[in-house]
């Protein structure tokens, strides 16, 4: 009896202590998140003191405003916001249609296109970047809305994607709507969209990221200022105030936030999409 | 650039003539793939063969004219010394996220792996710092790793350590670019060892235990073994994407100081779209993509035979 007490006793202590160690853990994770928000918060003479100051005497929400008249941060925003609604709707369609293809016609070298598509996944990004830009120089669309969108408008892993999920989608219904008279693509419009949306749901979200936070592409193809993406914009910024923290934090923030709020509501599909595939870094 | 976890089945339509077989698929099939079709070919299948036929030539981006030159850009490339520097880099780098890369999401994984308190709200803490953008988390590194004011220096000195000038010197600055690169990539295989962990049967462990097994034992004789799939595809994984790594080096460092943390990718961008020698930078990426290639073959086939063969 009493040694069961014991037991028990020493269970409970040792569960306390791995909450402790984990949300520890969690915590160390999540302070540079804490850090930049508090220090966008602060004014210079509550950034630069030594032991480092946790809470800042009077919240300073001028920074924002100043960043965002330091650099033109609202004009970097809209092209980062459509470039990447404008990719991620044309994944959805391209990679739908592609899909459609591998997964429900009959073809010659069907299969072997589809393993060719699945081996492009293997090519490392700087291997194809060169002669993109070249296409891009000779389309005369460097610097411009083209040369962020249209190389981005289809994928390989996409397409996969919404292949795998719309095989596991029962024939009956389509073959009802074929003797009804519909055609393929109102099919694939009216009955396998709809019934994969958890799928599309997934591919817009990792489309939506990955064009979010591109970085190394921006930087090949645009020149101009008013061409910049968010994340062109604050790596630039950077080497411009080098070490104005509270600029650079305003900054950091709004680059961050889109994709912390989408990620917020929708994590399950983010999950899904990692399981499904590695995610490149 | 994606990988499909190894032990994925990929299934194969039914080629049967029933109902779901109607006249025209070829052309539907066309019309079909035809965005996929010119967009894969102008920026991924033109690219592969063209970058190779660069790699031979001397090209003028702006006019001026090419020559093929056989294999004087690779015979240039490992003739420099920035090249092998730039190649050690890389391979530090690599080795040192790695290992505590894989450490450490597995741990977490693994504490992660059973009853607790706010579970939900620490998986999205762990994977926050995947999502967000490295251009950004970069920037924010710069801040951590402030050599008067950053918080890394601060909490170091509360256990005694000295300040360390952490971008200015270079061993400091390539040990902290590890430290983010772990930070930013390790809940990616988090989740993945979580899915492999949650693939083993509660059976084994019950057997185990049955056996008089304890925690330790359960974890090298079970756990440990039955994740090995999982381990090796994270390891394949986390290779490729350490040897390209790029936007935080580019924003932390800028591959300094005296060219300490400057990594092959970094390398090519400078020749291709600093000095536009699109021959040399196509060579480079030629030598990056075979080594990729090769470690991914090699991975593969260990796999096959050694991982599966002893299940």
């Amino acid at each position: 009896m009493n040694n069961t007490k014991t037991i028990k006793v020493w269970n409970s202590v040792k569960n306390i202590f791995l909450h402790i160690i984990i949300y520890a853990l969690a915590l160390m994770v999540l302070a540079p998140f804490i850090w930049m928000v508090l220090t966008s918060l602060k004014d210079m003479s509550d950034i630069y003191v030594y032991p480092p100051k946790w809470l800042p005497d009077k919240f300073y929400f001028e920074n924002y405003v100043n960043a965002f008249s330091a650099a033109p941060f609202a004009r970097y925003y809209f092209n980062s916001l459509f470039v990447a609604f404008a990719v991620t709707l044309g994944q959805m369609i391209t990679c739908s249609m592609a899909a459609f293809a591998f997964a429900r016609l009959q073809f010659k070298g069907r299969d072997i296109l589809f393993f060719i598509f699945l081996g492009t996944m293997m090519i490392p990004y700087n291997v194809t970047m060169i002669p993109s830009f070249m296409v891009l120089y000779w389309l005369g669309w460097i610097d411009t809305y083209y040369a962020l969108i249209v190389p981005g408008l289809a994928s390989a892993f996409g397409t996969f994607l919404l292949r795998q999920f719309f095989m596991t989608i029962p024939r009956e219904l389509e073959e009802a709507a074929y003797i009804d008279g519909a055609s393929r693509m109102q099919v694939l419009i009216k009955i396998i969209m709809p019934l994969a949306k958890p799928a599309l749901a997934t591919l817009a979200i990792f489309t939506f990221m990955g064009t979010f936070n591109d970085f190394i592409w921006a930087l090949i193809v645009v020149n101009s200022e008013e061409m910049r993406t968010v994340q062109l914009g604050l790596a630039i910024f950077r080497d411009r105030y080098i070490s104005q923290w509270d600029l650079l934090m305003a900054g950091s923030v709004t680059a961050v936030l889109p994709i912390l709020v989408v990620f917020f509501f929708a994590q399950k599909y983010f999950i899904k999409g990692i399981t499904l595939s590695g995610l490149k870094e | 650039m994606h990988y499909i976890l190894p032990n994925r089945k990929i299934k194969k339509p039914e080629n049967k003539n029933g109902n779901s077989y109607r006249k025209g698929d070829l052309k539907s099939a066309l019309l079909f793939l035809s965005p996929t079709l010119v967009i894969f070919s102008t920026f991924i299948l033109f690219p592969v063969f063209f970058s190779f036929y660069l790699s031979f030539q001397n090209w003028n981006m702006f006019g001026g004219g090419s020559e093929f030159v056989g294999l004087e850009n690779y015979k240039r490339m490992l003739q420099s010394d920035d090249f092998w520097l730039v190649l050690k880099n890389t391979a530090i780098y690599t080795i040192g996220t790695i290992p505590l890369n894989m450490a450490l999401s597995l741990w977490i994984a693994y504490l992660l792996n059973r009853k607790l308190a706010g579970k939900k709200f620490l998986r999205t803490a762990f994977f926050a710092p995947v999502i967000v953008s490295p251009v950004a988390a970069a920037v924010i590194w710069r801040w951590l790793y402030d050599p008067n004011f950053g918080l890394v220096n601060y909490a170091i000195g509360i256990f005694g350590i000295d300040a360390v000038n952490w971008l200015n010197e270079p061993t400091a600055a390539m040990l902290a670019l590890i430290i983010m690169g772990v930070w930013k990539t390790f809940g990616i295989n988090m989740v993945l060892f979580s899915a492999g962990l949650q693939g083993i049967p509660d059976s084994y462990y019950e057997a185990a235990e049955l056996d008089g097994a304890g925690k330790w034992a359960k974890f090298w004789h079970i756990t440990i073994p039955m994740l090995a799939p999982t381990t090796f595809f994270i390891m394949i994984m986390s290779m490729i994407s350490s040897f390209q790594v790029f936007d935080i080096v580019y924003v932390l460092t800028s591959g300094g100081p005296l060219g300490s943390t400057k990594v092959l990718v970094f390398y090519v961008y400078e020749y291709a779209f600093k000095y536009f020698e699109m021959g040399y930078a196509s060579a480079i990426s030629y030598f990056l993509f075979a080594l990729l290639f090769i470690l991914t073959m090699l991975q593969i086939k260990y796999m096959k035979t050694k991982v599966y063969g002893a299940m």
